[in-house]
């Protein structure tokens, strides 16, 4: 087995915390070290906001989990620090294609636009992704950043006191107890802290077993992503083959409902599908073999006063479209900042509504999303099996069915239309797909990037309209950046934020989304706009 | 705004009919199944409208229950 399952990352050391009196209180804490526990401590401490993260293991997560990350959680990562170690060993593809039965139905593209600093997806193992965001942590950690992780500490109770939240942990020298002004629940699919309040989690169970092999072999198979409909060595199901760093492969197999789970994940089983899969001559090795099964389900509210739920314990979908460890980083990415607000007394606590009404909103995109690949992938009925296949049948011929074709609609990040931190768009001749409420898309400059120079704070965009001084409104700073656009050089520019408009102002969050837009600068408008996009209008 | 028409509309109606019948021959069950679920994708994507068509679903499903 890979070493890398094996090797302890933050081990466990006692911390004065343990056995203190009073009990000791800290600003944030963070149960568990997985992807948005992690995203959500580095996020915290940038901004200069105590953050300490707990776990009950000191390693990585273990087994095949994600591989797919896409273009908005690697912008995302890039505001954390670490998003070009995450491009530099993962593999970029483009390129997928269907099969059905023996024959290759279409191909598609994901990102036919340029003027991306980063590609529509990478595949990178998910021990690697969390590697990289411990190793991240540490690097603050040893800049003097406010950032803890504490390996081996298991949380055994939990209890919201109205100012603060207390803990039981449990660790190898024994329990201790602790305080938290926050405590964000990132505690995993199965979350102890969920079930510890008494809170629900209720959803879909997809009655069927996927196979998740993932093998090291040197093979010729381009670095796409390959999806099979009914293929002949997986009769009546599908198949996925992808390629991940370290010419180690992704093989998904669908079972279906009723098997022998044990006896499927033995290497005397799983090996002759390989081979059927791959050919004799393929000369592979497992690295990891389990099965999964899938369930699409949230929790009703995410925000429970002090306590907020993040990623997979708050939600959870089908891994088809990659949309779990991507949408849990936007959690991350939406609540930091609102949380440092009110931690900073600049915003009331009901900005964290916001939260708890925006994910929600993006949750319930995901949900549907994977549930209808998951329905297309594996027909619950003889019924939709007949109208799956007559779509990949048309799709060979008629570019009209292509659409159609759902072997996984993959992550797109949440454009929060209706959320109460917008302000009218008052720009109406502007691109619909920056109306306030949408993540900005990047945009190739002479020097650069626009992305990187956004987010973390306020900021004023001023395009073709001269930006004012910086601007503070009730304590919070808001960063002009002015920018000249000329349609005939500049068009990703002006397609992507002017439209029809010359000029145009927008108001962005700390989460790089859209807050508000208008044709020209207005500094009443602004400052109302800022207020009700912090929870104060 | 159009809306499904549920009026007589075909030019030829027993030709019609005729040509669904045919397309079916020789065809064992399954078979037509698949033919008729191209075949209702095929006019879907010509409608392009979803509003026409989840009328057409529920004239179809009324239809089909006593009147
Ligand atoms: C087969 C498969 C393929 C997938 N593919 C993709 C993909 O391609 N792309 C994608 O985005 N997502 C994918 N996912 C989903 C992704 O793995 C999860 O969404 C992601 O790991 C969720 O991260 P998290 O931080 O919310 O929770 P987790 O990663 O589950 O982390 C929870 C952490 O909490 C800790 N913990 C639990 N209880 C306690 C306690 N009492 N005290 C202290 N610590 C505790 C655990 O030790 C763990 O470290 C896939 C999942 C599967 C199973």
């Amino acid at each position: 087995m890979n070493k890398i399952f094996e090797t302890p990352l933050y081990p466990y050391t006692r911390s004065p915390d343990q056995g203190c009196t009073p009990v000791a209180r800290r600003r944030v804490v963070i149960v568990g070290a997985g992807p948005v526990g992690l995203a959500a401590a580095i996020d915290l401490a940038q901004q200069g906001i105590e953050a300490v993260v707990l776990d009950d293991n000191d390693k990585v997560s273990f087994g095949s989990r994600a591989i797919c990350f896409a273009k908005r959680q690697l912008e995302i990562l890039d505001r954390l620090g670490c998003g070009q170690q995450m491009v530099d060993k993962g593999v970029v593809w483009n390129l997928g294609k269907v099969f059905f039965g023996d024959r290759k139905v279409y191909e598609f593209n994901l990102l036919p636009e340029d003027g991306h600093q980063r590609p529509a997806f990478i595949n990178l193992q998910q021990y690697y992704f969390e590697t990289y965001l411990v190793q991240r942590a540490q690097q603050l950690q040893s800049q003097g950043a406010p950032i803890e992780l504490r390996g081996q500490n298991k949380v055994l109770q939990v209890q919201d006191q109205g100012d603060h939240v207390a803990l039981r942990i449990d660790t190898p020298e024994g329990p201790y107890d602790l305080q938290a002004d926050w405590l964000i629940a990132c505690d995993g699919a199965g979350s102890p802290i969920r079930a510890m309040m008494g809170l629900d989690f209720v959803g879909r169970v997809f009655e069927d077993n996927f196979l998740i092999a993932d093998v090291i072999m040197d093979a010729e198979f381009p670095t796409e992503r390959w999806f099979w409909f009914d293929p002949p060595f997986n009769k009546g199901q599908s198949a996925l083959l992808h390629k991940q760093p370290d010419g180690v492969w992704r093989i998904d197999l669908q079972l279906g409902w009723d098997i022998d789970k044990e006896q499927e994940k033995q290497p005397e089983r799983v090996i002759p599908r390989l081979k059927a899969m791959l050919g004799d001559d393929v000369n592979f090795q497992l690295e990891w073999v389990s099965i999964y099964t899938f369930q699409c389900r949230r929790m009703e509210k995410f925000r429970h006063n002090r306590v907020v739920f993040a990623g997979d314990s708050a939600h959870q979908v089908s891994p088809f479209g990659a949309r779990g460890a991507n949408s849990g980083l936007q959690d991350a990415d939406n609540l930091v900042w609102k949380l440092k607000l009110v931690i900073d007394g600049k915003a009331p606590p009901a900005l964290l509504d916001s939260y708890d009404s925006e994910r929600v909103y993006g949750a319930d995109e995901n949900i549907l999303n994977s549930s209808r690949s998951t329905d297309f992938i594996t027909p619950k009925s003889q019924q939709s099996r007949i109208f799956r296949d007559a779509v990949l049948d048309l799709s060979e011929h008629f570019a009209f069915a292509r659409p159609l074709v759902n072997s996984g609609r993959l992550s797109l990040p949440c454009t929060y239309d209706g959320s109460v931190l917008n302000s009218a768009d008052a720009l109406p001749q502007g691109p619909a797909r920056t109306r306030p409420g949408a993540p900005c898309p990047d945009v190739a400059l002479e020097n650069g990037y626009l992305l990187p120079q956004l987010g973390n704070d306020f900021v004023l965009l001023c395009i073709n309209t001269p930006a004012p001084e910086a601007l503070q409104v009730n304590g919070i700073a808001l960063r002009p950046l002015a920018l000249s656009c000329d349609p005939e050089t500049n068009t990703a520019l002006a397609q992507r934020y002017l439209g029809d408009a010359p000029a145009a102002v927008y108001l962005l969050r700390p989460d790089q989304h859209v807050a508000a837009r208008w044709p020209s600068y207005n500094e009443t408008d602004i400052c109302a706009a800022l207020l009700r996009a912090t929870a104060q209008g | 705004m159009s809306s499904l028409i549920l009026t007589p509309n075909l030019d030829r109606p027993d030709d019609v009919y005729a040509d669904l019948l045919e397309a079916h021959e020789g065809l064992d069950k399954a078979q037509s199944d698949a033919l008729n679920a191209r075949l209702i994708l095929v006019l879907a994507n010509h409608i392009g409208d979803r509003q026409i068509i989840a009328e057409a679903l529920q004239a179809a499903k009324q239809a089909g229950q006593p009147a």
